[in-house]
């Protein structure tokens, strides 16, 4: 099957092609439809608002803001990405073999991010639902103001992890920098362990799920507390 | 917002198409910074046929397109007693000269305090306008030039006034340049606590000046330029990814939460650093580059020691 898309897809240039015709082009396709984005040279906002399931490989590194907004489309990127990587996801599959700027999977709703390499700060901030797997590390104030979803990290997180957080779970297997304000390790029930397992076969990353430890809320940021009544 | 570039060359093969491979950089960050831009380029030590090492360089500027740049190069050979020769691009004029920089910028800032000091010192040659990056580096015929590294600037002003004067890159000491993406929000304290401690003279209200002054300061005091930007990360406040150039150097730094983006790549022959990684996507061996993000608050740096 994967052999038989390659064959059809579409090969789209973008030193022929604006980037505005090239998300017109994507946004436009039929399901099922497959292209290949070739020289994006670190251009900004590709292959973003793709609202079918629609198959885009970009060959080579991308700028600002690639795959924003993805509901339903499966972008590929061999190579880096810049700030902001799939902004505002609401379903589908990005994934990038290289590494991600900051801000990557922010505010997303849903789907799933895989990121090969390491991802830079403020990885899943105020995540609302998208599932991240980043294969290498993140930097500071990941999944701060996290809601909802999972982020999980196969390498090491720096400080500030889960800064704030709401109910999104976070897994790791490296060390952990200095964590948020409310963020706390919690234990690894057997659900939690059925998830991760889930997450990382979908993710096609190699990581024993027994290497994780969770993280997630401690909750006593965000209770209303009627002895502080008298503070409002 | 601003953009920042710049190109280190570490094969001398490179060196006469440095002109070539870097304005293409500059001229891709100028949706970053369409207001102004600057160049500061490293070229040309010891620019007569026996490599003078006291050969010294000085980039000037004046508003005034008729400004009498030979009359000043006469006066100023008058008073120190040596040959000064004036080479005029665009609103600027380099002087050559022997001596050491510093006497020459000081006599300036003495008798000549309507001109503005671009830069000072033996390799280094900064040019700036206010405009598009792209007429700014034809103006100044950038892509012709030979060097050893460049570093580049495209402006969208923040902390002080729209003019050439504002734009950067900012020289403070010889030789030594500093681009800036951000603001640093201690700027009048550190400016105050220089000009207390030494000679250090602004010519305007930027905060990228202080920041240029603040490591001119620290190397004066014996620093290398990797020690003079650590002791950076303790004193300057605020939002920064610094790139810097000395004489034979390069280097790279970034505030301790990172708030301003900054790419590096490298390969064998270059090293270049960048906003963003579409003003390197084009050079030649990219692909084969080591490309990453420099981690917040760590100091890269490359040549002098």
């Amino acid at each position: 099957m994967k052999a038989a898309l390659a064959a059809a897809s579409e090969a789209l240039d973008l030193d022929r092609l604006e980037v505005r015709d090239l998300n017109r082009r994507l946004q436009g396709a039929e399901t099922g439809a497959a292209f290949e984005v070739l020289n994006p040279l670190g251009r900004h906002s590709l292959a973003v608002g793709l609202r079918r399931p629609v198959e885009v490989t970009l060959r080579g590194h991308v700028g600002y803001y690639c795959a924003g907004m993805n509901d339903g489309g499966r972008i590929a990127v061999a190579g880096n990405a810049g700030t902001g990587l799939a902004e505002n996801m609401m379903s589908g599959l990005v994934r990038v073999t290289g590494d991600a700027s900051q801000s990557a999977g922010a505010s997303g709703h849903g789907g799933l991010l895989v990121i090969e390499g390491n991802a830079a700060a403020r990885c899943g901030i105020s995540l609302k639902g998208l599932d991240i797997v980043v294969g290498g590390s993140v930097g500071h104030n990941s999944a701060f103001m996290a809601q909802a979803g999972t982020l999980t990290i196969c390498g090491d997180a720096e400080a500030g992890l889960g800064d704030s957080l709401y109910e999104t779970r976070i897994y790791l297997r490296g060390q952990a920098g200095e964590l948020g304000a409310d963020c706390v390790e919690k234990e690894m029930r057997p659900e939690h362990l059925a998830q991760l397992t889930d997450l990382l076969a979908r993710a096609g990353i190699a990581a024993d799920p027994a290497d994780f430890r969770r993280y997630g809320s401690a909750r006593e940021l965000y209770r209303f507390r009627v002895s502080n009544l008298g503070a409002y | 917002m601003c953009g920042i570039a710049g190109l280190f060359l570490k094969t001398p093969e490179l060196q006469p198409k440095l002109g070539a491979l870097f304005s293409p950089m500059l001229r891709e960050m100028s949706e970053r910074g369409p207001d102004s831009a600057g160049i500061a380029v490293y070229r040309d030590v010891g620019r007569n046929a026996a490599g003078d090492p006291r050969h010294c360089k000085l980039s000037l500027y004046h508003a005034d397109p008729a400004f009498d740049w030979d009359g000043l190069a006469h006066d100023l050979g008058a008073a120190a007693g040596i040959a000064v020769e004036v080479e005029r691009l665009a609103s600027h004029a380099l002087l050559h000269a022997t001596g050491a920089p510093a006497k020459l910028r000081a006599w300036l800032l003495a008798e000549r305090p309507e001109v503005r000091i671009m830069s000072a010192g033996h390799s280094l040659e900064i040019y700036k306008e206010i405009g598009l990056p792209a007429a700014i580096l034809e103006r100044f015929a950038v892509p012709q030039m030979a060097g050893s590294h460049a570093i580049g600037h495209t402006r969208m002003a923040t902390e002080s006034a729209v003019t050439t004067e504002g734009a950067h890159p900012f020289n403070t000491g010889d030789d030594l340049c500093l681009v800036h993406n951000g603001s640093l929000s201690n700027h009048h304290q550190v400016k105050r606590w220089l000009q207390r401690r030494g000679d250090a003279r602004f010519q305007t209200e930027n905060d990228s000046e202080v920041a240029a002054g603040y490591l001119t300061y620290r190397l004066s005091e014996g620093a290398s330029i990797a020690e003079a930007l650590e002791a950076a990360l303790t004193d300057l406040d605020g939002f920064y990814t610094f790139a810097v150039g000395t004489g034979d150097g390069f280097a790279v730094l970034r505030d301790p939460i990172a708030c301003k983006p900054a790419v590096l790549a490298e390969t064998d022959d270059w090293v270049a650093m960048a906003s963003e990684f579409r003003a390197i996507a084009r050079l030649p061996g990219v692909e084969q580059a080591r490309v990453w993000e420099p981690a917040p608050g760590q100091v890269y740096s490359w040549g002098s020691e």
